[in-house]
């Protein structure tokens, strides 16, 4: 067994946080170069050359990317192989708490939905773990901001229902968003499994690098279809008009049940923060 | 880009056109969900508000906290519809402008142009950008609610598109 203490996770977990909050994803940053050279709209060349520099002033400074420092979720893949020593979820929980202060993070988590009073700490994170072979322990730190989230959906469609119809439905989510998610987006979604399986699909979607497509070509295909038509409303970054609505859409897929076809959309923003380092 | 001073008056809207790029200098409130809750609370219950909002502009923002020598920290915009329900009530108290990111409702549309008011759209997610727009920061109003208390800001050249009028 090989012994991994729990004050590496928290160290892990305090600078993935830091460095998803203020270093935009490689691939996304990239991502905004390529649309930005594209681009005709003037208005469109404008705000992504400000969403370029927002990028490089945060990495610069260590300042936030977007003040919407979001819920933070965290996914552990633990290898068999590994013993961890101390306590996991402690651990965590101290690592985002230190990154929150020391970074001047903002703290958007309330303590119950309804009474909604500021835990002050922007505790707790949603903590995923997973078991794997090997004995490495990944960790990944994904910032949830609520702009996009608020734009998640889901739809139970029939196991007849033909692909088009889905499509027509991620479309028809987007057209009804409009600028809402700050575009130019990331599309996550995910198809099969139960529901919650589905939406667990659509946010690993998005930990996809931009441009690498589903291995599976009629899916591929669909991945294709679904950005041409986002693309095709025209709604551009921030809403100003242009082509650059949507950079990415990654669709996971999982067997699924013979009544069912479940279906879920998540929605990432231009500032997709995530990290991760293997232990 | 139009250079365009805070607090706006009627005639200045008048002479903006949708679409226009603008560059807003001058003071101006921050405000979102909670702020605006407890202001509608009070202005229903007709009671006194905390300050006053007529004429302003509410920029709809929670920024992160204050780096030591910093005035603000990232301070994007957030999500303007959700702000939505409360402009009936805040217009007619005479609010004039507003600042966020992202469409409005159809009567929010309507609302705003009825009571000769502008919405500006700003760059959504810029907030490390935008933190140089803002040169003084002081809480006025509801302190406990953290983020979402609303301040007075003073901007210099802060970046919008007019969105509504």
């Amino acid at each position: 067994m090989r012994r991994i203490d729990s004050k590496l996770i928290k160290k892990a977990v305090k600078d993935l946080c830091i460095k998803a909050n203020t270093q935009l994803r490689g691939d996304v940053y990239l991502a905004l170069k390529r649309l930005r050279k594209k681009e005709k709209s003037l208005k469109a060349k404008m705000v992504l050359d400000t969403l370029i520099k927002n990028a490089d002033i945060a990495k610069k400074k260590k300042l936030p990317i977007c003040q919407d420092t979001g819920m933070v979720v965290v996914y552990l893949k633990i290898g068999q192989g590994v013993s961890i020593k101390g306590d996991i979820s402690k651990a965590i929980k101290d690592g985002v708490r230190e990154a929150y202060k020391e970074g001047y993070f903002r703290k958007s988590v309330v303590k119950d939905p309804f009474i909604r009073k500021n835990t002050s700490t922007n505790l707790p994170p949603i903590i995923y773990t997973g078991i794997t072979s090997g004995s490495k322990l990944e960790i990944r730190v994904a910032i949830k901001g609520f702009g996009c989230e608020n734009a998640s959906a889901t739809k139970m469609f029939r196991p007849t229902d033909p692909m088009g119809s889905v499509e027509k439905f991620i479309v028809d989510q987007m057209k009804k968003l409009g600028s809402k998610a700050c575009p130019p987006m990331y599309i996550g979604i995910g198809i099969g499994g139960t529901l919650d399986k589905a939406v667990s699909l659509s946010k690993e979607a998005i930990f996809r690098p931009a441009g690498k497509g589903s291995s599976f070509p009629h899916i591929r295909k669909l991945e294709k279809s679904i950005l041409k038509k986002i693309n095709d409303l025209k709604i551009g970054p921030m809403g100003v008009g242009g082509r650059s609505t949507v950079f990415n859409v990654s669709i996971n897929t999982y067997p699924t049940h013979i009544a069912g076809l479940p279906v879920a959309l998540s929605v990432s923003c231009h500032a997709t923060r995530d990290a991760s380092r293997i232990l | 880009m139009k250079k365009i001073n805070l607090p706006l008056t009627k005639e200045a809207i008048k002479k903006l056109k949708v679409g226009d790029m603008v560059l807003l200098s001058g003071t101006l409130l921050t405000g979102r969900d909670q702020a605006h809750k407890r202001l509608a609370d009070t202005l229903r219950s007709k009671k006194r508000l905390p300050i006053s909002i007529k004429g302003e502009t509410i920029y709809y923002t929670g920024p992160t906290p204050s780096k030591k020598g910093e005035v603000i920290g990232s301070c994007g915009p957030t999500t303007s519809a959700r702000m939505d329900p409360f402009l009936p009530l805040l217009l007619k108290s005479g609010l004039l402008g507003m600042i966020g990111k992202g469409e409005r409702s159809t009567e929010s549309n309507a609302i705003i142009k009825k009571h000769g008011a502008v919405y500006f759209m700003t760059i959504g997610g810029a907030g490390a950008y935008l933190q140089s727009k803002v040169k003084k920061n002081t809480i006025v109003a509801y302190k406990d609610l953290q983020t979402e208390a609303i301040r007075r800001l003073i901007v210099k050249d802060f970046p919008a598109i007019v969105a509504i009028k």
